[in-house]
């Protein structure tokens, strides 16, 4: 953790829930993205986390935008630096309903026409800003407060979406691995054109789990095998460490699910699903690094 | 230098001596001839902007906002069901405070697809913030867009202006055109407020009432100040340039008993009209209304007033006809012409006028005087 600069960018007034994994994710992306960088932010958890203008708890410039346009919007401002001559990071920070859902859109063009920007979106898998609705990202089985008999679907697979662009740099990240994400943001900003970062971000209100076991819920999902920690990078699968370990001998699903309000009641064919689909993610990419597939 | 034009090729044209940093938009019938041409400068290295080819009009106008924030000259077109598909991201150019200048080809909307001429686009985005000019020539088309961008920049303004061109029987006739070379009228440009990592600032954040209020405030104040701003561009086109324009173009007004109000191409077929019924002894003139917002004021006391409108909001009226009423008090003659790209010749338009039943409203070829 010492390589990670003091200098902070997110001040210590945000107006984020306790437990707030995703404002954490922040707090690492621009230490490791530093000051010569403008996030841009659609309809989000963190258009209200900055706080109320005309005060700010941001200490990098932040362009908010609708919720359908922050990839495209990105790619105005990266065009514009490129325009003026100046070389800034632009990094949309996005949640997973803007970036999977109303969002995707203009996130597929963005990543098509090669705009030189670092788009990460942090799934907390559901609506938090709006009151946890589902989204897209939302897994199987999960209850939210428009899926209250548990979501019939299995979450959208974002990642593989952004990898039929075969972008030069995309990542997994995780809350719960905080030198993991601000390596990752690191790497993809010394990188020209698109990159993407997928961090999962647990919500102790989304969640329904008590606020200060948001690490321990993060640690859980890696362990357990529900998020897999990986790089791409042109084109090439390398599992990062924790996930290695993790996909050799998974902890049990149970431990992750049983945490969680939003899959209580979850029934054993639900359950049973959920396992599948995990085994198989597994399965899919180790086969993939071991050049199998 | 003297040319022939299409009204798309003179707005690609005004654009390419406006030097953006940036473009971005996604062709729609149509407007496409413009960023085709606008592509082709690009590609021939006659333009230095950045062309940004994005995947929807949405995308377009959000791509604008984040390179006129990044501080930078930024432009787009669309039509019709472009335009309606980037509205929320019209209103968002607006309330951003960015000089973002847009062509907006008018063309009906569906259904069913109708790609010819009609203002129900332009005026959809009536409430949006932005200025809204429409010119009736090839020329006019040219002139217009680059002063949109002086206008739109000026400190006292900072807000977008659409340029608007009636579909086909604009955008795709050719009319003699006379390009200029801008020189210092349109210098290079950065914006006041561009965002700079050196003084991070948050743009847009979450705003209680009381500030909210008072940036609608600052809107509509600006939008007030851009009459004496698009008043001193305009003066400042002419002396250069020798071409001068004003809210409206009048025509045989001054003695005038009856006076057609039409916008775009139809007000210009109305100068037209005017000469014929003035031969057969009616004192007619014509008001060929060019900025919609802000709305000008319009001195029509004491004559006859016939609006024709090539739009209708409906359960209420025609949009013209209705802004005249409020505005001036004279109960026009209100006739519905010219929608999905209907044929309205001056003889119609002199019909019209003719025919005028003041306080009533006719839909040209459907219905009477109700």
């Amino acid at each position: 953790m010492s390589a990670i600069p003091k200098e902070e960018y997110l001040f210590k007034c945000t107006s984020a829930c306790a437990g707030c994994s995703s404002s954490l994710c922040l707090r690492y992306v621009l230490k490791a993205a530093g000051p010569d960088t403008i996030l841009v932010v659609p309809a989000c958890c963190t258009s209200v986390i900055q706080g109320m203008y005309p005060g700010t708890a941001m200490n990098v410039p932040v362009y908010n935008i609708a919720f359908g346009a922050a990839a495209a919007c990105a790619s105005g401002l990266s065009n514009a630096f490129e325009a003026r001559g100046e070389k800034t990071n632009v990094i949309v920070y996005a949640g997973d309903g803007g970036t999977g859902d109303i969002g995707i859109q203009a996130l597929s063009g963005a990543l098509e026409r090669g705009t030189n920007f670092l788009y990460i979106c942090y799934d907390n898998e559901a609506y938090g800003n709006t009151g946890m609705q589902r989204s897209g990202s939302t897994p199987l089985g999960a209850r939210t407060t428009t899926t209250p008999g548990g979501k019939p679907t299995v979450k959208k697979d974002l990642d593989r979406i952004v990898e039929a662009h075969n972008p030069p740099y995309m990542a997994t990240a995780c809350s719960a691995y905080p030198l993991d994400l601000y390596k990752k943001v690191k790497k993809a900003l010394s990188i020209e054109g698109p990159k993407f970062i997928h961090i999962l971000a647990p919500c102790p209100p989304g969640w329904r789990y008590p606020a200060e076991k948001t690490v321990e819920m993060g640690k859980l999902a890696v362990k357990t095998g529900t998020w897999i920690l990986y790089e791409r990078e042109f084109g090439k699968l390398t599992i990062n460490g924790p996930s290695k370990t993790a996909m050799k001998k998974p902890v049990p699903l149970e431990d992750y699910v049983r945490g969680q309000g939003r899959f209580k009641n979850v029934s054993p064919e639900i359950f049973d699903m959920m396992r599948q689909q995990v085994e198989q993610n597994i399965q899919r990419l180790s086969r993939e690094e071991a050049g199998v597939c | 230098m003297l040319t022939i034009a299409t009204g798309n090729k003179a707005v690609a044209d005004a654009v390419k001596a406006a030097k953006p940093g940036v473009i971005a938009a996604y062709p729609i019938t149509p407007q496409t001839e413009i960023v085709e041409q606008i592509a082709e400068y690009v590609t021939d290295g006659e333009l230095a902007s950045k062309y940004v080819p994005v995947e929807s009009e949405h995308s377009a106008m959000a791509a604008c906002i984040g390179a006129s924030a990044g501080g930078v000259r930024t432009f787009t077109a669309t039509s019709s069901h472009g335009l309606l598909y980037m509205h929320e991201m019209v209103h968002w150019a607006a309330g951003a405070r960015l000089p973002i200048v847009m062509a907006n080809v008018n063309r009906a909307l569906g259904p069913g697809w109708n790609t010819w001429a009609e203002h129900t686009d332009a005026f959809s985005q009536r409430d949006t913030g932005w200025l809204q000019v429409f010119v009736s020539t090839v020329q006019e088309a040219y002139d217009a867009t680059l002063m949109a961008f002086k206008i739109a920049e000026d400190e006292r303004v900072l807000l977008p202006v659409m340029v608007n061109l009636d579909g086909f029987a604009l955008s795709h006739i050719t009319q003699s055109l006379a390009t200029v070379e801008p020189g210092d009228f349109l210098p290079p440009y950065r914006l006041p407020h561009a965002i700079d990592t050196e003084n991070p600032c948050v743009y847009g954040p979450m705003t209680g009432p009381n500030d909210y209020f008072r940036f609608r405030w600052d809107i509509e104040r600006s939008m007030r100040d851009a009459k004496g701003v698009i008043a001193d561009v305009e003066r400042e086109f002419a002396e250069r340039f020798g071409r001068s324009y004003g809210p409206t173009e009048d025509y045989r007004c001054e003695d005038a008993d009856v006076i057609v109000i039409a916008m775009g191409t139809l007000g210009k077929e109305a100068e037209v009209a005017v000469d014929r019924l003035r031969e057969e002894g009616i004192k007619a003139g014509s008001m060929r209304l060019r900025w919609f917002r802000p709305f000008p004021d319009l001195n029509l006391a004491g004559k006859e007033v016939v609006v024709i409108d090539r739009d209708y909001s409906f359960g209420f009226g025609g949009v013209v006809a209705h802004s005249v009423r409020s505005k001036t008090g004279v109960e026009p003659y209100s006739v519905i012409a010219g929608l999905g790209g209907q044929e309205v010749t001056y003889d119609d338009i002199a019909g019209f006028v003719r025919d005028r039943h003041p306080g009533k409203e006719m839909w040209f070829g459907v219905s009477d005087h109700v």
